[in-house]
């Protein structure tokens, strides 16, 4: 199995093969095969509880699993290929976002040794490059939605690993912050050439920035292709359990619920309502 | 309004903060990021060396501290000082009063740089090696090595040290373990060390009934914590592990800062959070045992005193490991200078004026409801 997947695409930037994860004894993920290519944004989408994170967390090698993970060369990544922005990330009280940004270059370090002025400078040039220079000093914990996640992102940055691992990135950011921040990932990834894999909780803004999505339900890969051909609304209606329908605004795929017949509605609330 | 203030403070602050990028390229903060200021360590040193003149020259017998000064210079070779003192007082310096403010020294840097790893392994500003039960661990076996005939002086791998090691390991994994299995929050570890420390006193007390009443008598004064110090002997022994461990703790607490941010993420960033774990729990049960083994239990002063550089200097593990270690020294060398000084010509055990301190401490860290700032 290991043969033919890494036979099939030399060129990916990782793969799995025949992921399982179990807790306890039940399975989350049961044998998972999925290979991403260099530079492609992947999107993983599927119901609460499908397995996206779990799938997240055990390629960032965050959980046990059985199979294999490993890169284009066949060695198992480490903390110098992936980098992983968490969803919610822990914020150690009294750490200045420039401390909090150094963090990331732990993977480059010796068992012995600290920061270097290189490692300060990559710091420095992240922070510069996602606009964060004014808020170096800055408490991690006196930070807005939107910056701390800019922060955290300047964090896996300042990793330089080809991967970018996002874990429902934008899940507590308003519609302005995430679409800002996925557009900053977006920028990012064009142009230092990173792959990032996404779990992404809305199915629309999948479409929108996702060169490909992998359905999971049930610790299982159900669909895997480009945004138009996954979406498609008689397989969402079936693993997300509720009548879903796709529409396309222009260029972009918009995925709701089915309209519900509203005539059972009083006629105020149409209009007035303070919502 | 108070953004609105807060982007107009932004802006004014910009062209500021961009005047402060240098021409090496770095952002100012990125540049100031963990480093310890060496103001604050000779500041450090400088209280610590005044607390020494203060024990050096306070007690029974005073001694001038210019003369204290000169006779520790004219110890030195080719600074040409001539000692002052006479050779009694010389003899009260450095047989019983320098050996006996080192071994202070030595025990509470001991005590003091342990509180603040495990305070950051187990990211619990409320650990301490007392309150996990490593001290009572480590008492309980220095009370079966001193009790039933192992005697100091096996030199610098003796055998009380190698019991109170394997003592203070025991209680700290069982805390450990106990935490582990019944979950993660910061109480559940205080909670099981406190089990730990109240089981391993039990032992200690039933292994002190079954001694005679004169080896019991002499356990029990050592168990009160206390510096009496025979000469150098104890120094000797203490010293090798304070500088081994010590080394240790150094040269690894960045990963103390990289845990802060939850063992996930520190292992998503490139960080074996057990085996960081391990090796720091390890270093300091291995340095707290020692110090137990020489001094008895002085308890808190492994709270306290990492707590008070959190509060004076910072957050990062980076300045607290070091200065701690400092500070606990300057810390229990002033304690001693109390314990010899206040009832005399009588001496209270040390270990009862740190606990006097470190408990109405500890209630104010509990009130100031600070126990997540790790």
């Amino acid at each position: 199995m290991t043969a033919s997947a890494l036979s099939r695409a030399p060129s990916a930037a990782l793969a799995c093969c025949g992921l399982k994860v179990a807790f306890k004894r039940h399975e989350v993920l049961c044998g998972v095969d999925l290979e991403i290519r260099p530079g492609e944004w992947l999107g993983l989408i599927g119901p609460n509880g499908a397995g996206k994170s779990t799938l997240l967390r055990a390629i960032a090698g965050l959980v046990a699993y059985e199979g294999a993970v490993s890169l284009s060369d066949g060695t198992a990544p480490s903390a110098k290929d992936l980098s992983l922005v968490p969803q919610t990330p822990l914020w150690p009280s009294g750490m200045t976002v420039a401390e909090y940004v150094l963090l990331g270059r732990t993977a480059h370090l010796n068992w012995l040794a600290s920061e270097s002025l290189s490692d300060r400078r990559i710091v420095a040039s992240v922070l510069r490059r996602l606009n964060l220079e004014h808020f170096a000093e800055r408490l991690v914990t006196n930070l807005s939605g939107g910056e701390a996640q800019r922060v955290v992102l300047a964090r896996a940055l300042a990793q330089q690993a080809p991967i970018l691992l996002l874990d429902e990135p934008t899940s507590a950011l308003d519609l302005g912050h995430q679409s800002a921040v996925l557009e900053l990932v977006d920028d990012l990834r064009r142009s230092d050439g990173l792959s990032v894999i996404a779990a992404m909780h809305d199915l629309s803004t999948a479409a929108r920035f996702a060169d490909r999505l992998v359905l999971i339900d049930e610790g299982r890969l159900v669909a895997d292709g480009p945004p138009d051909s996954v979406l498609n609304a008689e397989l969402l209606s079936a693993v997300y359990g509720t009548e879903l329908t796709v529409q396309r605004l222009s260029a972009e795929i918009v995925v709701l619920p089915a309209p519900r017949s509203r005539g059972d509605l009083p006629e105020t609330r149409n209009g007035t309502s303070p919502r | 309004m108070g953004q609105m203030a807060d982007h107009l403070d932004d802006a004014a602050h910009l062209e500021d903060r961009a005047l402060r990028v240098d021409q090496a390229g770095l952002v100012w903060g990125a540049d100031r990021a963990f480093r310890l200021s060496g103001a604050v360590v000779l500041a450090a040193f400088a209280v610590l060396i005044a607390v020494g003149l203060l024990s050096a020259t306070s007690g029974a017998a005073g001694l001038p501290v210019a003369g204290v000064v000169e006779a520790l210079l004219a110890k030195l070779p080719l600074l040409g000082v001539e000692s002052s003192l006479s050779e009694r007082q010389e003899s009260i310096l450095f047989q019983i009063r320098l050996p006996r403010l080192v071994l202070g020294m030595l025990v509470g840097g001991s005590l003091g740089m342990a509180g603040a790893a495990y305070q950051g392994v187990f990211r619990n500003p409320l650990a301490d090696p007392y309150l996990l039960g490593v001290s009572a661990g480590a008492g309980f076996g220095a009370v079966l090595a001193i009790g039933f005939g192992l005697d100091l002086g096996w030199g610098p791998f003796g055998a009380v040290p190698a019991a109170a090691f394997v003592g203070a390991l025991l209680a700290v994994s069982a805390s450990a373990a106990i935490a582990r299995s019944s979950g993660s929050a910061p109480t559940t570890l205080l909670l099981a060390g406190v089990a730990m420390a109240s089981l391993f006193a039990a032992a200690q007390t039933y292994a002190l009934q079954q001694l005679s009443e004169t080896r019991a008598r002499e356990v029990l004064s050592w168990l009160f914590g206390q510096l009496n110090t025979s000469g150098w002997a104890q120094i000797w022994i203490l010293g090798p592990y304070v500088m081994v461990c010590g080394l240790f703790l150094m040269t690894h607490r960045r990963h103390l800062d990289v845990l802060r941010v939850g063992d996930d993420e520190a292992r998503a960033l490139g960080l074996n959070p057990s085996r960081v774990r391990f090796g720091m729990i390890a270093t300091s049960s291995l340095v707290t045992a020692a110090a137990v083994s020489v001094s008895g239990l002085i308890a808190f002063v492994g709270l306290v005193v990492p707590h008070i550089v959190r509060i004076l200097v910072g957050h990062s593990y980076r300045v607290i490991v070091p200065l701690s270690a400092l500070t606990g020294a300057a810390f229990l060398a002033f304690v001693d200078v109390g314990a010899r000084t206040l009832v005399a010509p009588s001496e209270l055990p040390i270990g009862v004026i740190t606990s006097f301190v470190g408990a109405p401490f500890f209630v104010f860290v509990l009130w100031r409801g600070n126990t997540t700032a790790t």
